[in-house]
């Protein structure tokens, strides 16, 4: 699971005259983890305190000259360096007030970035795909350097990676529609050029971003058509490959785009599962592209998203649990957390390998692309998908849309199934929430009970059984589904208590804030629901069987401590619950002193294990022995 | 050498209670031990820890606190009583009623001059202790709750009380409370209860240390009243404390069983000047409470509720290993408590609250060594007999017959006729008893039975005449030296001319019993004897000391015999020399006149005088490498000493041969189980609770081997020349019901360290 949450607004923007222009050209970290070095588009940097607000400190370079590149801070020497007019590089001190004063350093080629990560030394990376040192280009600015790239073709995005004793500068160029990325490793230093394969519309991607997983370099780009791919180079090895080696990609997300193709958006991976995407439309909002959403890119699910207002730049950087966000007239940071999810948990495992969302389901094979397409015909696009038939559950009424159904769920074909149930749970949700007057609940529990479908498939199955008040296909799914998320599960606990609710996987941190909006009576009622389960389990601890469809003692107790963490003063200042309370109190303590007894007992028959058994126990013996 | 029939006993119940408190006497080097039974045992710690006194039990009388001042020993209960103790005819001196409620401690000043007791009323009250008694002096302030603990400064002008959640420091001259320290509540579900300061101590240089409930050991600053700094220890309670004469390191005792160092020492090299309480060192050397601790010069000594008295050397005290730099535990008495009537085979065993008399069980069968014979009768308890009023047994003895039982408690001493036919056992008080016979620190009868032997104050014997019809009155024995030390050991020969006593100042003296006349004495060993007996033969007196020296005396000429000239001449092994728990019974092999049968906790040993003895190189404990040579090659290798450390050493073996016989008895420690949470009250003090649970697991057993004659062999000498000999051992933890619950880890099995040797008594052979 992820979330956003509350955001706040670091620093406004100034517009310039180009609006396709950025207003920020980057966001770079210095020694201190609540601050942030902030470069605009034209002549000043700036330092934040981000908790804070607050601008430490600014520098700005004289009329006339123009900041070429965002300033970096040197973990090593604790000064900052940036780059003006492309070729005069810039190095100062906290300390300094006077940019202009500040050492200086004329190069002979343009620089495109300068790059610095803590536990390494910064690197200047040339226009024309040249990389040295920053300290050993400053002991000789005249040094000459070399073209690597040729003529027409130009950098995109840059980066550069430090991690044990490895470094990297990764870069991305582009030549006539063909996109390349090159890896420079350094120390020893090697240069490795990949092609990425080309997108069928010809066009580039949006935005790149990188990260080093498990000895591998994962880079995620996002397309115009809303589809993020995954290549992967390995950190170590094929050093001694010569010439461009075609870079292979998979799939890892689509992202619903709605109309026309996406403008200004930018993906950025959180973790191995979770992708946070800005500029693209929120699959069940109709407004324009202008949220922040995090994908979970295992189970293609959207965990959570945000509006932004304004125009969205297509910048995103992503900072020790906290997303910035350049929009409209201000840059937002908006803190995040991501966990592994419930659906993870209760699978067992998450993927590492960027291949995850094909197989990690045992619902079916293409779930993602699924849930991507029922988004998109909810929201009323053309399908992109071919229709078994031209299908009566577009418009037939009850009676045959369950002939159609059954017609479906009895034909064996199973790959073919998996995605023909989706769609058709998907229509049939669809419909019903617009026509108020269609449910049809037997062919829903039909479909439910192929086992094919889970809650991301089809995230409307739930809540609207739970609106027709349609318990048997509640209970179904939360028997089935794997993936509830804990807001629904909440719902269904609000309309119904069950021992289905409380199997049902959860995570304690998303699941309290939800817990929080049953009132009291509700709160009430299932504690003493929980209480009555206990006392019946804990009559009989025995005879419960593994097999049986009961909540374990465990997972009881569990939801009474949650249901308690989230009610407690409320549960305190209400008056009909002090009975239950205070009976749930004396319960509780004969349990702990029964167990306090229990663990007293155990020591003591843990001794007798110590023991070793003598063959004589009796207390009274004539034995013969011999002495020499 | 020969096969011998082990009678094992396991149903001698004896559990010795808790050790409530301690105090050491660092110019005498006695340690006094309190008990929850209200006895108090007196330790001479520069005679390898002999346990040279016991004070027995009263039921009402109750042990809080104990205090020495100069050579007198005080104590103070929950009975609300200060006593003082007679060393010398170990009774209580006096019993003084503080009217304060019930008392939980007392302490003297360094002066000696006054003794101060904390009360359950919230008054600390000073006694003046005058040259024969104590006088009430004053109060000081009154404070409302119990004073838990109290400490001198040693200047003598001030007082730390530790109280319920605070200490309180009194100016001694005005009576005033000057300083209130408050002690923090535990955490979390303990912050309710109140914290009880168990403990306080109060150094020359205002420093004050307190132990309390919350597990916290606190250092404060008494001049200014604040805490200097917070150690905490334990998640159940600090009990006891003990600071070491030069005020250099504090150890403490806690619930869980570990008792903790804390040293004042500069925590760096560099800054030798800012010294500091440090922590430094944890023993785990008990399995429940620790009750009482002391510090003494080179060990820490500590106690608590599973019975035994720890000696933890220091050993950066010591340069060298010795038998006082290893650790030591006691846990039994060092005398005997039990008895057997060897011509009747009848066992009976001493508890401080009844005696047990038992039957000895009968075998008819023939077996290798090893075997266990098949059993024709069972043992048999024939009678149990509580004792009369408060106090508890100190001494008991039952005639070799059978026909005669006496005890004695600090009161009276009680006498009875056994009449045994068949199966059938009747019991009468023998009525009028002289009146000079109030009480005895030891009685034993006649080989004969015509005579009881009564140890009485002064050293002195009484000599009382048994018949059918009456009991009289013969004489006094009374000794040359005129010390008035209690007489601890007593035995007589076969032949009924000689007697010998022992006394707490190592005197030992022979009577004359025909001629009711001191005979002579033996010259003074420095250590304490711990066992003697005449030999039925030659009439010499075998004596073996506290420090595990063998002396050999012959009555008749008056002087060492050579067998012990040739012994101390030689020298005891060092092994035998470093042995840790005192012989406590010294008898002979009727059927071999050359072999001395004796035993401590954890052996028995023959000594063969006809044997060479060992000397330094020799392989001294051998019986398993006699064993596996042949018999040609086995003579060339014995030695004087055969010890049986184990019976698994003694099972096995085909040499058949005659035997004499031993018993032996011992109670066993008792299993740990989790500390209990004490809170402050008096049936947490009491040992019911302990006992109980430790029942419910294992129980408190005792093992009791007998060795008795074969019966083949047997035949061929008279009844009255074959004195055979039992030895009494115990301890090996065996189960009291044969419920899967109760394991055994006996001395069947090999785990000699659960064995001890509690006493030993003659028993004679049937007549064939």
């Amino acid at each position: 699971m992820a979330a956003l949450y509350e955001g706040f607004t670091l620093c406004g923007l100034v517009q310039t005259q180009n609006a396709s222009d950025s207003p920020i050209q980057g966001i770079e970290l210095d020694g201190d983890s609540d601050h942030a070095v902030v470069t605009d588009s034209t002549r000043s940097v700036t330092l934040y305190k981000v908790s804070d607000q607050k601008p430490l400190g600014s520098w700005t370079v004289k009329q006339g000259q123009l900041l070429t590149c965002p300033a970096v801070f040197n973990f090593q020497t604790k000064e900052y360096v940036v780059v003006s007019d492309n070729k005069v590089i810039r190095v100062w001190k906290d300390e300094d007030l006077n940019l202009d004063k500040a050492f200086k350093a004329t190069v002979t080629a343009d620089v495109w970035r300068v790059h610095s990560a803590p536990g390494g030394e910064p690197v200047v990376l040339f226009q024309r795909g040249a990389v040295r040192f920053l300290d050993s280009l400053l002991s000789a600015p005249q040094q000459p350097v070399e073209d690597v790239l040729s003529e027409e073709e130009v950098i995109r995005w840059s980066t550069n990676i430090v991690a044990e004793e490895q470094h990297f500068v990764l870069f991305t160029t582009e030549q006539k529609g063909e996109c390349c990325l090159y890896v420079q490793r350094l120390n020893p230093n090697t240069l490795q050029k990949y092609r990425l394969e080309r997108e069928d519309s010809g066009a580039s991607p949006l935005s790149f971003s990188a990260s080093l997983q498990d000895k591998h370099l994962n880079l995620l780009y996002l397309y115009p058509n809303g589809c993020v791919y995954q290549s992967v180079v390995a950190a170590r090895g094929y050093v001694g490959l010569e010439g461009v080696q075609a870079l292979p990609r998979s799939l890892r997300l689509m992202v619903p785009v709605g109309e026309g193709e996406l403008g200004a958006a930018s993906a950025v991976a959180l973790d191995e599962a979770h992708v946070a995407v800005v500029g693209v439309p929120h699959p069940s909002a109709r407004t324009g592209k202008d949220f922040l959403c995090i994908w979970n890119t295992n189970f293609q699910t959207l965990q959570a998203g945000k509006e932004m207002a304004g125009r969205i730049h297509g910048q995103v950087w992503c900072y020790l649990g906290k997303l910035f966000v350049s929009h409209g007239k201000a840059l937002s940071v908006i803190p995040y957390e991501c966990q592994k999810s419930s659906l993870a948990s209760a699978l067992g495992k998450l993927r590492h390998t960027g291949l995850a969302g094909n197989a990690a389901l045992p619902h079916g094979t293409s779930t993602g692309r699924i849930s991507i397409k029922c988004n998109c015909s909810q929201r009323n696009v053309k399908l992109g998908v071919n229709c078994v038939q031209p299908q009566p559950h577009q418009t037939g009424p009850v009676d045959e849309v369950q002939r159609e159904v059954e017609a479906l769920v009895s034909r064996g074909d199973a790959q073919d199934l998996q995605l023909s149930v989706g769609q058709l749970a998907c229509h049939l949700v669809a419909r019903s929430q617009a026509e108020t007057a269609f449910y049809t609940p037997v062919a829903l529990a039909q479909l439910v009970q192929t086992q094919f479908l889970c809650h991301s498939v089809c995230p409307g199955l739930l809540l609207l059984s739970l609106e027709h008040k349609d318990y048997f296909l509640c209970q179904l799914c939360l028997q089935l589904f794997p993936d509830i998320p804990e807001v629904v599960t909440c719902a269904c606990l609000k309309t119904f208590i069950s021992n289905e609710v409380l199997q049902t996987p959860y995570s304690d941190n998303f699941l309290l804030p939800h817990l929080k909006d049953l009132d009291t009576q509700q709160v009430i009622l299932f504690l003493q629901y929980l209480q009555f389960v206990y006392l019946k389990y804990s009559q009989d601890v025995y005879t419960q069987t593994p097999g049986l469809r009961s909540p374990t003692m465990t997972q009881i107790i569990d939801w009474v401590c949650l249901l308690l963490d989230a009610h407690f003063t409320v549960l305190v200042m209400a008056p009909d619950a002090k009975g239950l309370l205070s009976n749930l109190q004396s319960f509780v303590k004969s349990q702990v002193k029964l167990f306090s007894e229990l663990g007293k007992i155990e020591s003591s028959l843990q001794e007798l294990h110590k023991m070793k058994l003598s063959k004589d126990i009796s207390q009274y013996s004539i034995e013969v022995i011999e002495l020499f | 050498m020969g096969e011998f029939k082990v009678h094992r006993v396991r149903f001698f119940d004896y559990m010795p209670t808790a050790i409530r408190a301690m105090a050491f006497n660092a110019h005498t080097e006695r340690l006094a031990l309190g008990r929850m039974d209200g006895s108090v045992e007196i330790f001479n710690f520069a005679d390898r820890y002999f346990q040279e006194k016991v004070i027995p039990g009263k039921d009402s009388r109750s042990i809080e606190a104990l205090c020495w001042v100069g050579g007198r020993l005080f104590s103070a209960g929950l009975n609300g009583e200060i006593t003082e103790y007679d060393l010398e005819t170990l009774r209580p001196k006096y019993s003084l009623e503080a009217y304060g409620g019930p008392i939980w401690t007392i302490t003297s000043n360094s002066q000696g001059a006054h003794l101060a007791i904390g009360c359950e009323d919230g008054t600390v009250k000073l006694f003046e202790v005058l040259e024969e008694s104590i006088q009430f002096e004053r109060n000081l302030d009154r404070q409302k709750g119990r004073i838990i603990s109290l400490s001198w400064h040693p200047s003598g002008t001030q007082i730390a009380a530790g109280m319920m959640d605070m200490i309180r420091v009194f100016d001694v001259p005005t009576g005033r409370a000057v300083q209130r320290l408050l002690v923090d509540r535990g955490f979390g579900g303990s912050k309710s209860r109140e914290t009880v300061v168990w403990s306080v101590v109060f150094l020359s240089d205002c420093t004050i240390i307190s132990g309390d409930s919350a597990g916290k050991v606190q250092v404060w600053d008494g001049h200014t009243g604040t805490l200097v700094k917070t150690h905490l220890v334990t998640k159940w309670d600090v009990l006891a404390l003990s600071v070491s004469k030069d005020e250099s390191s504090v150890v403490v005792g806690t619930s869980e069983g570990t008792v903790i160092q804390f040293q004042f020492i500069a925590p760096t090299l560099q800054q030798q000047q800012d010294k500091e309480w440090v922590r430094t060192r944890t023993f785990k050397n008990h399995t429940h409470d620790v009750r009482a601790l002391a510090e003494i010069e080179t060990a820490i000594v500590s106690g608590g509720m599973d019975t035994q008295l720890v000696v933890r050397p220091l050993l950066e005290k010591f340069d060298e290993r010795s038998h006082a730099s290893a650790l030591r535990k006691i846990q039994f008495p060092h005398r005997n408590l039990v008895f057997c009537a060897k011509k009747a085979g009848l066992l009976l065993f001493q508890f401080p609250g009844q005696l047990e008399l038992w039957r000895l069980g009968e075998s008819d069968g023939h077996g290798k060594p090893g075997d266990s014979l098949p059993l024709k009768r069972k043992p048999e308890k024939l009678l149990h007999l509580k004792r009369k009023g408060e106090d508890h047994i100190c001494c008991s003895a039952l005639s070799s017959c059978g026909g005669w039982l006496a005890y004695s408690t600090m009161s009276s001493v009680r006498l009875y006729r056994l009449q045994t036919d068949n199966n059938d056992i009747s019991i009468s008080k023998v009525p009028k008893l002289p009146k000079i016979l109030r009480s005895a620190h030891q009685l034993c009868f006649s080989s004969d039975s015509s005579k009881l032997f009564a140890a009485s104050s002064q050293s002195s014997v009484l000599v009382i005449a048994l018949s059918q019809s009456e009991c009289k009155y013969v004489h006094t024995l009374k000794p040359k030296s005129g010390s008035r030390q209690p007489i601890h050991l007593m035995t007589n020969s076969v032949d009924g001319k000689w007697l010998a006593t022992a006394n707490s100042d190592c005197e030992i003296h022979v009577y004359n019993v025909q001629k009711l006349k001191l005979h002579c004495i033996v010259p003074v060993y420095g250590s304490c004897p711990s066992a003697m007996g005449i030999h039925p033969t030659t009439n010499n007196l075998t004596m073996v000391h506290a420090d595990q020296q063998i002396f050999e005396y012959s009555i008749v000429e008056k002087q060492y015999t050579d067998w012990s000239r040739k012994l101390q001449k030689q020298g005891l092994h060092n092994l035998w020399l470093d042995r840790d728990t005192p012989v406590t019974h010294v008898t002979f092999n009727p059927k071999n006149p050359e072999q001395i049968l004796l035993h401590d906790m954890h052996m028995f040993c023959i000594i063969d005088q006809s044997l060479p003895l060992p000397d330094q190189k020799t392989q001294f404990y051998n019986q398993m490498t006699l064993r596996s040579l042949s018999e040609q090659e086995r003579p060339s290798h014995l030695h004087a000493f055969k010890i049986c450390k184990t019976f698994q050493v003694c099972f096995n073996g085909d040499v058949p041969g005659y035997l004499p016989c031993s018993t032996s008895s011992g109670p066993s420690r008792s299993q740990p189980f989790p500390p209990n949470h004490r809170g402050l009250g008096w049936t947490s003090q009491s040992s019911t609770g302990q006992h109980k649970h430790t029942s419910l697991i294992t129980g408190a057993y005792l093992v009791v081997a007998a060795l008795t004659p074969d019966r083949r062999r047997c035949s061929r000498y008279s009844s009255s020349a074959c004195g055979a000999h039992t030895l009494s051992q115990s301890g090996s933890r065996a189960p009291r019901r044969p419920a899967p619950a109760a394991s055994e880890v006996g001395v069947g099995s090999g785990h000699s360290s659960g064995a001890a040797w509690i006493g030993t008594a003659d028993l004679d052979t049937h007549s064939p």
